[in-house]
């Protein structure tokens, strides 16, 4: 937007002119705001024509030689000896003051439409956030709070999980219709399959996003906020699932019964083992990062050794992933098609929910009470 | 390679790890919470620890630590192992060296 005081011509000197400049102040407000807003549906009617009639009036008067023409020192002269001029003048002042108003109204107009396109783009952001898109929110951000030293490799995981996500929610959908109606067992076993599939292709992505930046996965930022509260390494955790699938199968054999006993004191077992071992590379990696003498600033004594540290996480969120992996498969063995098919609905829904209560929740303070 | 034959085939259960790594920990908590005391090659300090190494990574252990041998056998790393134990098929590999529960 134009500065418009440099418009602005003092009254003293205008007298007469001064609603013409006012006229002329607003139009070219108008003009610079049209040429750089070509997304904001400015009024770019009001203005312009507006002008034109006013340059009519003025060349109307130049032309029967009034006191319209642009010579101040006859002004005064010429309106006193005519009243005619005097009421003339009055009548394009007000019509000017006129106009004035209504460009100015219509530049608010301008700025409050700017205004709701704001909230409305920053409402996009905090739902993309929650459906998972990573945001940065640190330090390294733009004002639009993109991460400016975004990884490929990092930008291209984010776009395939979008693409995950959205065939998951197609996936758990067609599994709720199946199940509700009647379905062959050959047909089922393929929507499992498929479903299986569906995870570990997730499984694979994460590995080549560790590989480009192993913090990213750790952080979970891929993830909602609601999901995010019960991550483990990178994910969610395999005895969690466990505790999800295991209310939906009413009826399971003593054999059944027996190897999901087993598989879920394993399952815990395995992820204490890894926890253990997270415990131990943190307080190793904070020992390397604090000794030294006092006063050395920034310097890591022993930075090759604290860097070996961090390319350790790589692995562990590879065992991790692992782990989910082996936990989905042994259910996949102990269960039939058909308790397979209802536990990955609900895995599915379980995903769905936790993504849908970080909604509610970004969104609380917004709902009108 | 001779030294690592000779290692592994002790009786029980064989861990090769390195001070440095952390997933050898965990792997070692594992077993202890399998109540198994595993014996421990730290290769690090070794003199032929590239040897060794080597000789691990040929025997299809990727990072050469942690490789556990049971009973005189390869069973992997760390993936191995964790896919058995939830497949159910590490505890009858172990039951031998397991100590009674307290």
């Amino acid at each position: 937007m134009n500065s418009t005081s440099t418009h602005f011509v003092p009254p003293r000197r205008v007298g007469i002119y001064e609603p013409l400049h006012q006229i002329g102040m607003w139009g070219e407000t108008f003009k610079s705001n049209n040429i750089g807003n070509g997304n904001m549906n400015t009024p770019s009617h009001i203005i312009i024509p507006n002008n034109q009639k006013v340059d009519n009036n003025l060349s109307e008067d130049t032309s029967h030689g009034t006191a319209g023409t642009p010579h101040m020192f006859d002004q005064e002269a010429s309106t006193s000896r005519n009243p005619d001029k005097i009421q003339r003048r009055l009548a394009q002042n007000r019509e000017a003051a006129r106009k004035s108003r209504l460009r100015k109204k219509a530049y608010v107009q301008q700025l409050e439409t700017s205004r709701l396109k704001l909230i409305q783009l920053e409402q996009e952001l905090d739902r993309a956030r929650q459906q998972g898109f990573y945001v940065g929110n640190g330090i390294d951000t733009n004002s639009l709070g993109f991460s400016e030293t975004m990884n490929p490799g990092i930008a291209a995981f984010e776009m395939e999980y979008g693409h995950w996500v959205e065939e998951q929610d197609r996936q758990i959908c067609e599994l709720r219709t199946v199940l509700h109606g009647h379905v062959s067992d050959v047909e089922l076993r393929l929507l499992v399959e498929t479903a299986m599939k569906h995870y570990f292709e997730l499984f694979r992505m994460k590995s080549s996003a560790a590989k480009a930046d192993v913090f990213f996965v750790m952080s979970g930022m891929w993830k909602t906020s609601a999901e995010r509260f019960f991550l483990w390494i990178g994910g969610f955790r395999p005895s969690d699932l466990l505790k999800v699938l295991l209310p939906h199968f009413d009826i399971m054999t003593d054999q059944q019964i027996f190897d999901v006993c087993n598989l879920r004191q394993s399952c815990e077992q395995a992820e204490d083992a890894l926890s253990q071992g997270m415990g131990k590379l943190q307080h190793t990696l904070a020992d390397c990062v604090a000794a030294g003498h006092l006063g050395e600033g920034n310097y890591i004594p022993q930075v090759n050794s604290a860097m070996e540290r961090l390319e350790a996480l790589v692995s562990f969120v590879n065992q991790a992933d692992h782990l989910r992996h082996e936990t989905l498969q042994q259910m996949h063995r102990i269960l039939t098609t058909r308790q397979a098919a209802r536990g990955l609905l609900a895995l599915g829904e379980y995903f769905q929910r936790l993504r849908a209560l970080s909604s509610s929740w970004a969104t609380r303070h917004r709902e009108p009470t | 390679m001779d030294k690592v034959m000779r290692m592994s085939t002790e009786k029980g259960v064989v861990i090769f790890t390195k001070s440095s790594c952390c997933l050898c920990y965990a792997v070692q908590i594992l077993f202890r919470d399998l109540r198994v005391q595993p014996t421990i090659h730290e290769i690090d300090n070794d003199p032929d620890v590239r040897e060794i190494e080597k000789a691990l990574i040929r025997l299809g252990c990727a990072n050469a630590v942690p490789a556990v041998f049971v009973s005189g056998k390869l069973v992997g790393s760390t993936n191995e192992v964790m896919s058995l134990h939830l497949s159910g098929s590490l505890v009858p590999l172990i039951k031998p060296y397991q100590s009674f529960p307290n």
